[in-house]
């Protein structure tokens, strides 16, 4: 959080505690930017990264974060971030079963997880998956198995310092057959961040707002703090700008 | 809160019933934890802090852990790696937490329950409970009628009165029919949240409900015990929407204008001079116009007519004078 200034009102609402952050978005408003901020911030001082990708290429993820002032080619020739492609990931195509395929994938994220431990990098390491939904596209719609990957991902968060970042577009499961792997991620989320569109309709420079809901229970200290967040959000080139309706202009 | 919670659970059982787990762990005998959703690590800080230390909890919990290696993913890789075959499915790896490995075999998890509550040390018979956190995830790797006959296994298991709770999701659990698992209970704790998102944030209140006739011999006991006073933040708006206890009574007690009317006083309709009684009461003034307005409520049947006076800056009819000519546009 340093890295975007002491001001950042989403760094200040996302605390320190959470282990498993949910993005949701919509078409309307998309969330990746958030995703391309927590993952500069997951590389910044000393942390490592898995980037599971099924929605862009590297090149993509590359150009972004490079104009936000994050070179992803260093930290990938460092192995501090380990892209993983899968935008062709197999699912149960090539005949194998999904859940081999799962098995294998979070097989490829522990060992990315206990590189990064053996080496001098012993700091925080983050998981991240952009997205989810997209996920249980590869899963062939077994929203099971996709539940299944995603509880052995949370738990790492328990057995070493780890935390996740799932994306996930909400609009997609708005119709209620398909709601259960949106409401399952709520429920095993720390930390879920919302991005919208204004509620108020369409203005030039604000492009949304963001919901923040932290549920972090169990740490004392966050007892009293605050658990929503509401502002709004203006996305630059080289960041985003996070501030209370009202407090510009 | 928390005292309140397990005052009122405690108070409803009667002889051969118990009230679940709640209740139960405050003369805590044995607790088997079988733990789908959170790490064993979690359980046992929590209880740590609430004051339990190192030996009492290794004397009376027992955590499965459902957890960690539920579907035997991390064995199966590490077996790849090691090319070691290990076909054991529990593995003890700390003193009060067992490692559960395949958790769709229900009939399995059911023997590990039972086996890890008999190994609590004890004289004569051993009461201990179970609490299984949570079942909407037991659901989703098994179907709703083996965990039935779980849940009715550990009920009628010959030694044991074995009570527990279900942290379910009512939500999420949308192809388990949520009766299935209030039958087994004596007792149901609900816990309504306040809606956020369209879904549970925290919880508002405990909703404590009895489901058996006999509960308190007069009927289904039902009592709700607020957990939390919460201020109410609707999603979209930074100010607080809700009233507070005193706000609620002085807005009911505001007497709005058309309320304070026809109570045998006269009705006053406003004159835009002054009010109706003094000028009455005031000799100067002709108040034969002003009577007429003046209605009291003498008969049963009151009528109501409108009289009107035009005033002399009212504009005479039929004039060609354009009416907004003042404007000063």
């Amino acid at each position: 959080m340093e890295e975007y200034g002491d001001g950042d009102l989403l760094s200040e609402a996302m605390g320190s505690g959470a282990r498993v952050a949910v993005v949701e978005d919509r078409v309307e408003a998309p969330g990746a930017f958030v995703l391309h901020l927590l993952l500069k911030r997951a590389l910044a001082g000393g942390g490592a990264a898995v980037l599971l990708a099924l929605a862009q290429p590297f090149s993509h993820y590359d150009r972004v974060l490079r104009k936000m002032g994050c070179n992803l080619s260093l930290h990938r020739k460092s192995e501090r971030l380990h892209f993983l492609d899968l935008q062709t990931f197999p699912g149960g195509a090539k005949g194998g079963a999904i859940s081999d395929s799962f098995v294998r994938l979070y097989g490829d994220i522990q060992r990315a997880m206990d590189a990064s431990r053996t080496g001098d990098n012993a700091g925080r390491f983050t998981v991240m998956i952009d997205d989810v939904s997209l996920l249980e596209v590869a899963a062939c719609g077994s929203v099971d198995d996709v539940l299944d990957f995603l509880h052995y991902c949370v738990t790492l968060t328990s057995e070493m310092n780890c935390s996740l970042v799932f994306l996930i577009h909400e609009d997609i499961y708005s119709r209620e057959e398909g709601y259960g792997l949106l409401l399952h991620l709520r429920y095993i989320a720390d930390l879920v961040i919302r991005a919208a569109p204004l509620s108020t309709g369409l203005a030039t420079d604000v492009h949304g707002q963001i919901s923040v809901l932290n549920k972090c229970i169990f740490s004392e200290q966050r007892a009293k703090a605050q658990r929503i967040w509401n502002f709004h959000f203006r996305v630059k080139e080289n960041g985003a700008d996070f501030f209370y309706p009202g407090s510009r202009h | 809160m928390a005292e309140a919670a397990v005052r009122c659970l405690r108070d409803g059982r009667l002889e051969g019933e118990h009230a679940p787990a709640l209740a139960v762990a405050s003369t805590l005998q044995g607790l088997v934890i079988v733990a789908f959703d959170r790490s064993p690590k979690v359980y046992l800080d929590f209880m740590r802090r609430r004051g339990l230390d190192q030996n009492a909890l290794n004397r009376c919990v027992r955590i499965l852990d459902c957890y960690s290696d539920p579907i035997g993913w991390k064995q199966k890789i590490r077996s790849q790696q090691q090319q070691e075959s290990s076909a054991d499915l529990c593995s003890m790896n700390k003193e009060n937490v067992t490692v559960f490995r395949n958790v769709k075999d229900v009939d399995k998890l059911m023997c590990s329950t039972i086996d890890l509550g008999r190994g609590f040390e004890g004289e004569g018979k051993i009461y201990f409970s179970i609490a299984v956190d949570s079942i909407s995830s037991m659901l989703r790797h098994a179907s709703v009628s083996s965990i039935s006959s779980y849940l009715s296994n550990l009920r009628s298991h010959g030694i044991y009165f074995l009570p527990f709770c279900f942290p379910y999701h009512l939500e999420v659990g949308t192809q388990c029919p949520s009766f299935v698992l209030v039958i087994y209970s004596y007792c149901r704790c609900f816990a309504p949240a306040i809606i956020l998102w369209g879904y549970s944030a925290t919880w508002n209140s405990v909703d404590c409900r009895g489901t058996r006739e006999n509960y308190t011999g007069s009927g289904p006991r039902c009592e709700v015990i607020p957990y939390v006073q919460l201020r109410c933040y609707s999603s979209e708006v930074q100010f607080n929407l809700e009233l507070s206890e005193k706000e609620r009574t002085d807005k009911a007690n505001v007497v709005l204008p058309f309320e304070h009317q026809g109570k045998g006083e006269p009705i006053r309709i406003y004159d835009g001079r002054r009010s109706l009684p003094e000028a009455q009461r005031d000799p100067n003034l002709t108040s034969s116009t002003l009577l007429d307005e003046v209605k009291l409520p003498k008969s049963a049947t009151p009528k109501g007519e409108i009289h009107y006076i035009r005033d002399s800056d009212d504009e005479q009819p039929d004039s060609d004078e354009d009416p907004d000519d003042d404007l000063d546009i």
